[in-house]
């Protein structure tokens, strides 16, 4: 299994990749840390005519905060959102689920952008930028334009990209959330999903007064629960909340059969990791 | 065709002639003659042909040889020698951490990484770690000791 041929470019701006793109005539393929793109080549189930390599691009792999956000450069790796103390202290949610993506070898070269692109509806930042409510700025041939993450995932393995732009930026909104969980279940540890759930929420005088809900592994892409979050808020506290609520979520998703797991197998799971997420962020809500 | 120039295991390689699309792993073993980097499944599942690149753990089968210009790469053959082991390895040879030993170069090499990034205090670590690294002997049991007594041992040495 090796790639088939094709014409390597190195460019050093986004301005000048984006060019390399529009000059490939749609045979062209971005290529960033790899860990998808690679094993696509080799298995040749994708075969680009031109490897557009963005890894000598400098500035594109940084993690800063900007007032109530945080900005994440396109190459920077999963390692690096893994261990930075900013992402702990910030987006404590995606610092929890990090650990979970595949595995150190992957996570030292895979990036944010990268992973964004290839767009699995199983994988975890995908899923992050959905529930952070994150904003994916791309460059094109046109420009700059921005595309808020819930727009961005069209289908499984399917983004709103057009074929000349390239992710550049990703900006995730700070929650002032006090209580937060995520949960996960793969076949093997670092696996793609089987079902995932992250839940965060901000009480109120009485309930809650925000609540945000994302999940992957279920469906085509990662789904935000938006309906569940305003009947989550809706709800008065008490100790058959989580259960409740587990039943909300589970009746939001129709997840299909796989080679991996039975949709039924995955609704199971789901209501499990459901429950134990509200639990989780409730007891902390502080 | 493309120029490619690597440290591997601290010796200066000057390539030239290197298709775009070949494989680090192959660059390695059939450009370089380092046969020590297996090549098992060749898409980035089983983690045999795991190496470090600048330090850090890659798959070299999910790497393009041109990608690695100017890098500094470490093989299995750059852990030591069968008279010079390093502490990994003797840690692999006192606990019976390898069978076949066809998983044995990238249980080594991502066991490095790990020793080096994490505490590996409890064996649940030391297995989430390997989680990315097929041994189909299924030798787990004592992989996962050598590697908590050779975390136990770089404790005492760095307290």
């Amino acid at each position: 299994m090796k790639p088939a041929k094709f014409e390597y470019v190195l460019p050093s701006t986004v301005g000048a990749a984006v060019a390399a793109l529009v000059a490939s005539k749609g045979e062209g393929k971005v290529l960033a840390g790899g860990q998808s793109l690679l094993p696509l080549l080799n298995f040749r189930m994708a075969r680009p005519a031109v490897l557009v390599d963005l890894n000598a691009i400098s500035g594109l792999s940084y993690i800063e905060e900007r007032s109530d956000r945080i900005a994440i450069g396109a190459l920077t790796r999963h390692r690096e959102l893994e261990q930075s103390p900013l992402i702990a202290a910030k987006l404590p949610v995606m610092a929890a689920a990090m650990r979970h993506v595949a595995h150190l070898a992957i996570r030292n070269r895979g990036t944010i952008g990268g992973s964004l692109s290839h767009a699995d509806p199983a994988a975890e930042l995908p899923m992050l930028s959905v529930f952070y409510d994150a904003t994916i700025s791309v460059q094109g041939p046109d420009g700059r334009r921005t595309i808020a993450a819930e727009e961005f995932f069209v289908d499984a393995l399917t983004n709103c990209l057009e074929p000349e732009e390239i992710v550049v930026e990703i900006e995730f909104p700070i929650l002032q959330h006090d209580g937060w969980a995520f949960e996960e279940v793969a076949r093997r540890f670092g696996d793609f999903a089987l079902a995932s759930i992250a839940v965060s929420v901000r009480p109120g005088p009485a309930g809650l007064k925000e609540a945000r809900v994302a999940l992957m592994g279920v469906a085509d892409t990662p789904l935000r629960l938006r309906e569940a979050e305003q009947e989550l808020i809706a709800m008065e506290l008490d100790n058959r909340t989580p259960q409740r609520f587990s039943e909300i979520v589970v009746s939001k998703v129709s997840p299909n059969d796989d080679l991996h797991a039975s949709g039924e197998y995955r609704k199971h799971l789901l209501a499990q990791l459901s429950k134990r997420a509200l639990q989780t962020a409730l007891a902390a809500k502080g | 065709m493309a120029n490619v120039s690597v440290t591997v295991n601290g010796e200066v390689y000057d390539v030239s002639d290197v298709e775009p699309r070949l494989l680090l792993s192959d660059f390695l073993r059939d450009r370089l003659g380092l046969t020590g980097t297996h090549v098992g499944c060749e898409h980035g599942v089983c983690g045999a042909c795991t190496v470090l690149v600048n330090g850090d753990s890659v798959r070299s089968c999910l790497l393009l040889a041109v990608q690695t210009h100017g890098a500094e790469i470490t093989t299995v053959e750059g852990l030591g020698s069968p008279d010079q082991l390093n502490v990994l390895q003797a840690q692999f040879r006192e606990h019976h951490g390898l069978q076949c030993g066809f998983c044995t170069p990238g249980m080594l090499m991502t066991g490095e990484d790990l020793l080096r990034k994490y505490p590996l205090a409890t064996d649940e670590d030391i297995r989430e770690g390997l989680s990315g690294n097929l041994c189909r002997c299924t030798g787990y049991q004592n992989i996962v000791a050598a590697i908590r007594s050779a975390a136990a041992l770089r404790r005492e040495e760095k307290p």
